[in-house]
């Protein structure tokens, strides 16, 4: 499968712990999606990342038990939840898995403590309220007890929906895009109370977007899915700034990928030359294994591109491309720059630096581009 | 006007009703949450009494209940007598023949609940008995009252069946609606007038709790 394995290294938070999920689940749907994963999640926050469709729900799905896989073996630790050998299927209600459902699924009839209560009901009445509120405290929601879902805002249920799957001690937590309609800083304040919560019980939480922005905001570890298949797994940084293979560049949202041909090595200089297809614009890349006249492909993150409105000199940076600016577009608070090279490059810059250059459409602009800002793209296995 | 059938047909309804909310409500859970396949077979049959006409209905209840079925038997052998021509004839055939204005209405409200509340209420560890209690009853109250009020409404002012099975004896089978057919056979027209006037203000009220219950006019 070509995966990437990183193993949990010096990640403080999240020691090996022997309470790690581990699953490997097949499932074939009549519409012809096959799901064939295999993952590893420590205690700590662990990020699903694809694109709709990819599997990422299905997985959650399979772990929590409302879906039973074609084949696998689902376990926690030493606490095995699903083995299709062993024809074990241990029960939704047995499974201990909390879930944060991505509409929240939090009960329109009960109150922010009712909900919150609702997983207790094996205690006394006294000690399920005690401690009802105090997981209300915990994620500051202590003031709401007393409303309806419907009395409460996005954040606020969010809070409500965490709680309530936090309470029962569950051994594994899954959340399916709870934050994805939330805006940052409420995300992060949420996602604090959440790592502060995990410190203290060290249980793998999977977490499943398919925004670019939260695996970089929230994610110690990413495991990248694509058409029900992990292209990688590793931190953040490791997986998506250094894409290895296309289909996670063009996931973690690299604009510019092109194809390029190795026209010298330089081992002294631990890089190579190549040119882009259909041009005359060489690029100084990282050196990997290859000779000279083999094809590659090159993925350049748009935000990693310098722009320069006078020919820059002095620079550690080893590509230096003279173009002209051929486009121009904000989108929010980022400008996309389009510049002609030989090749079009994006470019994001912002608001602020269009101004200061005077940017307009039609300026001749030089791109400086690091070496180390080069990454070469493996072959899509199969 | 018979005060008699009146109190008679109320008391019917009332029974009937609560034995629906008791024995409608797994029937009608188990229809709306049933995958097997054959499941519309039994929907059918619980529908039946909507299109049967009653005197059919109460055609095989009276040959059931007679001393030569082995219900009948069974009842004659317990009891002494047979179930036809008595009060809990008239229960166990207005049951069948109500069944379906509880069971649709509970399983249709039912079927309305978002299905992610059930698995979140899995997830949490409950039952799915306490689930049912918990979450997709109190959710299914305007279905569950809306069942209820039609059933009772139907049975007060059932005819054929009654009058197949219970015949039309005063204080133990004459339902309000066959007092009303006597009264008219005997050309009491202002009688009949009195207690038909009464039946239409009933079920006009209960059509009432029904539909404003379902607009949400009050909240529960």
């Amino acid at each position: 499968m070509g995966a990437l394995k990183v193993g949990a290294d010096g990640d403080a938070e999240a020691p090996a712990g022997k309470h790690a999920l581990s699953a490997h689940i097949q499932k074939c749907f009549p519409g012809g999606f096959e799901l064939a994963a295999e993952l590893e999640a420590a205690a700590g926050i662990t990020i699903l990342f694809g694109r709709s469709g990819s599997g990422k729900t299905t997985i959650l799905s399979c772990v929590a038990g409302l879906l039973a896989p074609d084949a696998g073996r689902i376990a926690v630790g030493s606490r095995v939840l699903f083995d299709r050998e062993q024809r074990l299927d241990v029960p939704v209600v047995r499974r201990n898995v909390g879930y944060v459902f991505q509409d929240l699924a939090l009960f329109p009839h009960l109150t922010a403590e009712q909900n919150v209560a609702y997983g207790l009901g094996r205690l006394a009445a006294r000690e399920r309220r005690r401690q009802a509120q105090a997981m209300l405290e915990q994620f500051r929601i202590a003031h709401l007890a007393g409303r309806k879902p419907a009395e409460l805002s996005g954040g606020e249920r969010q809070r409500v929906a965490l709680a309530r799957s936090l309470v029962i001690e569950p051994q594994v937590l899954l959340l399916d895009e709870p934050l994805a309609a939330l805006d940052l800083p409420t995300q992060s304040q949420l996602f604090a109370d959440l790592r502060r919560w995990n410190r203290e019980h060290q249980i793998p939480i999977l977490y499943v977007t398919h925004s670019q922005r939260e695996v970089f905001a929230l994610g110690e570890r990413v495991v990248v899915l694509d058409a029900g298949k992990v292209l990688a797994q590793g931190t953040p940084q490791q997986v998506l700034r250094a894409p290895l293979q296309e289909t996670v560049a063009q996931l973690a949202g690299f604009e510019n990928i092109f194809d390029a041909r190795v026209i010298a090595l330089h081992p002294a200089h631990g890089t190579m030359t190549c040119r882009l297809e259909g041009s005359s614009v060489e690029l100084e890349v990282p050196l990997a294994k290859a000779v000279a006249g083999e094809a590659a492909r090159i993925a350049v993150n748009a935000g990693d591109i310098l722009l320069a409105v006078e020919c820059p000199r002095g620079l550690s940076a080893r590509n230096v491309l003279a173009g002209r600016l051929v486009g121009l577009e904000q989108e929010g608070i980022t400008v996309h720059a389009r510049i002609d090279c030989g090749v079009v490059f994006q470019v994001k810059l912002t608001p602020t630096a269009r101004e200061s250059l005077a940017l307009a459409v039609g300026r001749e602009v030089w791109l400086v581009i690091k070496t180390y800002s080069c990454h070469l793209l493996e072959p899509e296995p199969g | 006007m018979s005060w008699q059938a009146l109190a008679l047909s109320v008391k019917l309804a009332v029974i009937v009703s609560a034995v629906l909310f008791v024995v409608g409500m797994p029937i009608a859970y188990w229809i709306a949450s049933s995958r097997w396949r054959w499941k519309f077979l039994v929907e059918a049959v619980v529908a039946l009494p909507l299109v049967l006409p009653p005197t059919v209905l109460g055609f095989y209840l009276l040959v059931a209940m007679g001393p030569r079925s082995p219900l009948g038997r069974l009842w004659l052998r317990a009891f002494g007598h047979t179930l036809s021509f008595t009060f809990e004839g008239l229960v166990v055939a207005s049951l069948l023949y109500s069944l379906p204005f509880a069971v649709q209405p509970f399983a249709a409200a039912f079927r309305s609940v978002d299905r992610q509340l059930v698995n979140a209420s899995a997830t949490l560890g409950v039952s799915r008995l306490r689930t049912f209690a918990r979450v997709i009853v109190p959710l299914s109250y305007a279905g569950i009252i809306t069942g209820l009020v039609l059933s009772f409404a139907h049975t007060l002012g059932e005819f054929g069946v009654v009058l197949m099975v219970g015949g039309n004896i005063p204080g133990v089978t004459r339902t309000v609606s066959i007092d009303i057919y006597d009264q008219v056979q005997s050309l009491n027209y202002a009688v009949a007038n009195q207690t038909a006037l009464v039946l239409l203000a009933i079920s006009f009220i209960t059509l009432s709790v029904v539909y404003a219950v379902n607009r949400k006019v009050w909240v529960l």
